[in-house]
């Protein structure tokens, strides 16, 4: 298929591969930054080809595993409500809130649909006027624009039985709050590549200076993630620590101005909680004051929900690179992806759930894993999320 | 940050004294991916179905029951047919629900010969459209080679229902000398699909969510008996044969890893995907490996009679783009492990329920 088979392409992974290969000399550890690469990386087995030297460590940019705990309580709540349809992406639907999740509150009778888009939620809301209709607004800057769009058209079309949850978070706070933890391992950062599309670069090169990182704007294809890993190495290795651009066919340095005009306009720079890391400053947005009429949180008065998070749950540090999922306590006992605690144990990709199938894979119970908070001894873990040693895991034929 | 420093990890925690805060294991509803196919389908049925009638041919957990009767090896089967919308590219309700059982006959290696058609329609939906479904049951099942031999017709209030559900059982006779199911899969055995996947779960998708992913997707929906004779006809020692219908490829092969505690390893890009559905899969978010089929199957055969069981295949018309994807292997049992195109693996586990669109 056009602009998808071309960047799955083995002969040229290779290639890359060599070159990558060719260029390391010392162990790196990099951040990609975007679920969606993680889910790339997982899929086609990326991170087993690469030299031991070059690790990846999964980002927190996955918008249903960050979205806070008391977030998705407020989704429950305003969901179970009997004058409401709840719209969302499908993915946060299996999402752990502290009792239950979407799926259980459809049923148990809530009107609660899966959407591809916020402006099918706003249909929704033109076709039913008698019925609240809400958004679960969540995601990073690429779904921002869109969400920002239905609020603007709700309110050029008069619409005031549509409103929005929203959670949205922006990549360059994480970024930063990731650089200044203390036992940050991450040497290297893959931008994701659909969020510059929207942004732009010009959020990073202040970054990249302060904490001498070399930030590569990077494609969600294998070859895309090749070539921005393949980037990456190749600054560290000389000392560099620029932000580069790797996805030039989508990104361009100023991003997509109609997109920006429309966040500009729609949201207001706020501070966000962040599952599994806590609050992180002027992370994420908000409806601005000229909107907050839209604002669900507002509209169901569910700001008296407070949730804490599961203490026990280190997703955070999972996320932050700084523990192996292993290392954490519930992990293949209270936590498994059948009733998982946090969202890494959630989806396949999440790292918890990629370690826990890997020692399914092995014949090793993931039951039993016990070790004490804080222990650092590698449990026979492999070295990186998903690591399949090759040599068990020939292609077939 | 401040926020980073104080970490969970600092929290003290009791984790002896803590209790999961997604209980999902126990729903005390039933949600939607309980009939997705995936893992909560097979915990409902064990949980509650087996637990209150269960027995030895119950438990066998093949696509059909095979049954001894008066000296005879009868195949049985039922389904119940719910899909919206009614008519899609390529097929409608009543194809699927003669195919749908002809299929789980077929896939004990019986040739189906009788089925019941059971309707429940909804107050208020047009006769026209009964009638539509009817007599795509009625071509289907003289497509088949099957005689619709029993019937029920209930109407319930309007709200109570979605216009149109139909269920069928059938009952066919397995051939002497045949041994077909899941159980039965040993390391070594060649790992065949009949044909190119994803296409009926695509089709019903695009036109459910009014999507488009350009021309010529339509169901494969299609009565296999036929194809299952012609490769018996080859060799009587097929070990397991099984239709991904709900929760795809991926969740037959799982079955069947666990079934018989062998592990399964498919070549990525040995499996037969349409552009089409790569292209409506990768818009979505979806894996095709997961995606629905109506008229395919996948065999597992003893390695020295694979080339000659696929030249069959390729030799009939439900089988022509069949092909060799994998093979069935004595490690990592129970579980689907796939060669990436690009050299690497993945696991492939069974879905928990129905698979969702991704956000990211």
């Amino acid at each position: 298929m056009k602009y998808i088979d071309e960047f799955n392409d083995p002969q040229l992974a290779r290639r890359l591969l060599d070159e990558i290969r060719a260029t390391v000399t010392r162990p790196w550890a990099l951040m990609e930054v975007c679920g969606g690469q993680t889910h790339s990386i997982i899929r086609h087995g990326i991170d087993q080809l690469l030299p031991e030297e070059v690790e990846l460590i999964h980002g927190p940019g996955c918008p249903v595993c960050v979205t806070p705990l008391e977030v998705i309580d407020k989704a429950l709540d305003i969901a179970a409500r009997p004058d409401v349809i709840f719209c969302s992406f499908g993915d946060m639907l299996r999402v752990p809130g502290t009792d239950r999740d979407l799926f259980r509150v459809k049923g148990e009778g809530g009107d609660v649909r899966v959407v591809y888009s916020p402006l099918d939620a706003l249909r929704l809301a033109r076709e039913n006027p008698g019925r609240q209709v809400v958004f679960f607004a969540i995601g990073f800057e690429t779904t921002a624009p869109a969400n920002a769009m239905a609020v603007h058209q709700a309110r050029r079309l008069g619409l005031d039985n549509f409103s929005l949850l929203v959670s949205h978070v922006r990549v360059p706070p994480a970024v930063e709050a990731i650089m200044t933890a203390p036992a940050c391992r991450v040497q290297g950062f893959l931008a994701a590549g659909h969020v510059c599309s929207v942004m732009g670069t010009s959020e990073y090169p202040e970054l990249a200076e302060r904490h001498r990182v070399p930030i590569v704007v990077t494609g969600f294809e294998p070859l895309d993630i090749l070539e921005g890993i393949r980037r990456a190495v190749h600054q560290l290795e000389r000392g560099e620590h620029r932000v580069e651009n790797a996805y030039p066919r989508a990104v361009r340095e100023a991003g997509n101005p109609a997109a920006l005009r429309m966040l500009e306009e729609v949201f207001e720079v706020a501070d966000r909680s962040w599952r599994g890391i806590g609050r992180i400053p002027a992370s994420g947005w908000r409806l601005s004051d000229a909107y907050r009429d839209y604002d669900a949180e507002h509209r169901f008065d569910v700001a008296g929900i407070r949730t804490e998070e599961p203490a026990v749950c280190r997703a955070g540090e999972v996320l932050q690179g700084l523990i192996k999922p292993t290392e954490c306590a519930a992990f293949g006992t209270t936590c498994t992806p059948r009733n998982p605690l946090g969202a890494t144990m959630v989806s396949s990709e999440g790292a918890c759930a990629a370690y826990y199938l890997y020692r399914r894979m092995n014949g090793q119970a993931p039951q039993g894993v016990s070790a004490p908070q804080g222990a650092t001894a590698d449990q026979g873990a492999p070295a990186r999320g998903s690591r399949i040693p090759q040599e068990e895991m020939n292609p077939i034929g | 940050m401040a926020e980073l420093a104080s970490a969970p990890a600092e929290t003290p925690v009791d984790p002896a004294n803590w209790t999961c805060p997604a209980p999902l294991r126990d729903q005390p509803v039933v949600v939607m991916g309980h009939g997705g196919g995936g893992a909560l389908s097979a915990e409902l049925i064990h949980d509650v179905f087996a637990a209150a009638y269960g027995n030895p041919t119950l438990a066998a957990m093949g696509d059909s029951a095979v049954l001894h009767l008066g000296g005879a090896r009868l195949a049985f089967s039922t389904d119940s047919y719910v899909v919206r919308p009614l008519f899609f590219p390529g097929g409608s309700l009543g194809d699927l629900a003669v195919n749908g059982t002809v299929n789980d006959l077929a896939m004990s290696g019986a040739r189906p010969a009788y089925l019941s058609a059971a309707f429940v329609l909804e107050e208020g939906v047009e006769l026209s459209v009964v009638d539509r479904v009817a007599r795509a049951m009625g071509a289907a099942a003289e497509a088949a080679g099957v005689t619709v031999a029993t019937g029920d017709t209930k109407v319930v209030e309007a709200g109570h229902g979605d216009g149109v559900y139909v269920t069928t059982a059938g009952i066919g006779l397995v051939p002497e000398g045949v041994d077909i199911r899941p159980q039965r899969a040993r390391p070594g055995d060649a790992v065949i699909v009949s044909g190119p996947i994803g296409l009926h779960g695509v089709a019903v998708m695009s036109v459910r969510e009014g999507l488009e992913f350009g021309v010529g997707i339509s169901s494969d929906t299609a009565p296999l008996a036929d194809l299952v004779a012609a490769m018996l006809a080859v060799t009587p020692d097929i070990h397991v044969l099984r239709d991904p219908t709900r929760g795809g490829l991926a969740a037959s092969l799982n079955e069947i890893a666990r079934a018989s505690g062998t592990g399964v390893r498919l070549r990525e890009r040995a499996i037969p995907v349409p552009d089409a559905v790569v292209s409506a899969c990768g818009f979505l978010g979806l894996d095709p490996l997961y995606v629905a089929n109506e008229g395919r199957l996948v065999a597992f055969v003893p390695p020295t009679e694979a080339e000659a069981v696929l030249a069959a295949m390729r030799a009939h018309p439900h089988g022509g783009g069949a092909a060799l994807i994998g093979e069935c292997v004595a490690e990592h049992p129970g579980m689907v492990v796939v060669a990436t195109a690009l050299g690497g693996t993945r696991v492939v586990d069974l879905p928990l329920g129905e698979q969702l669109p991704r956000i990211c």
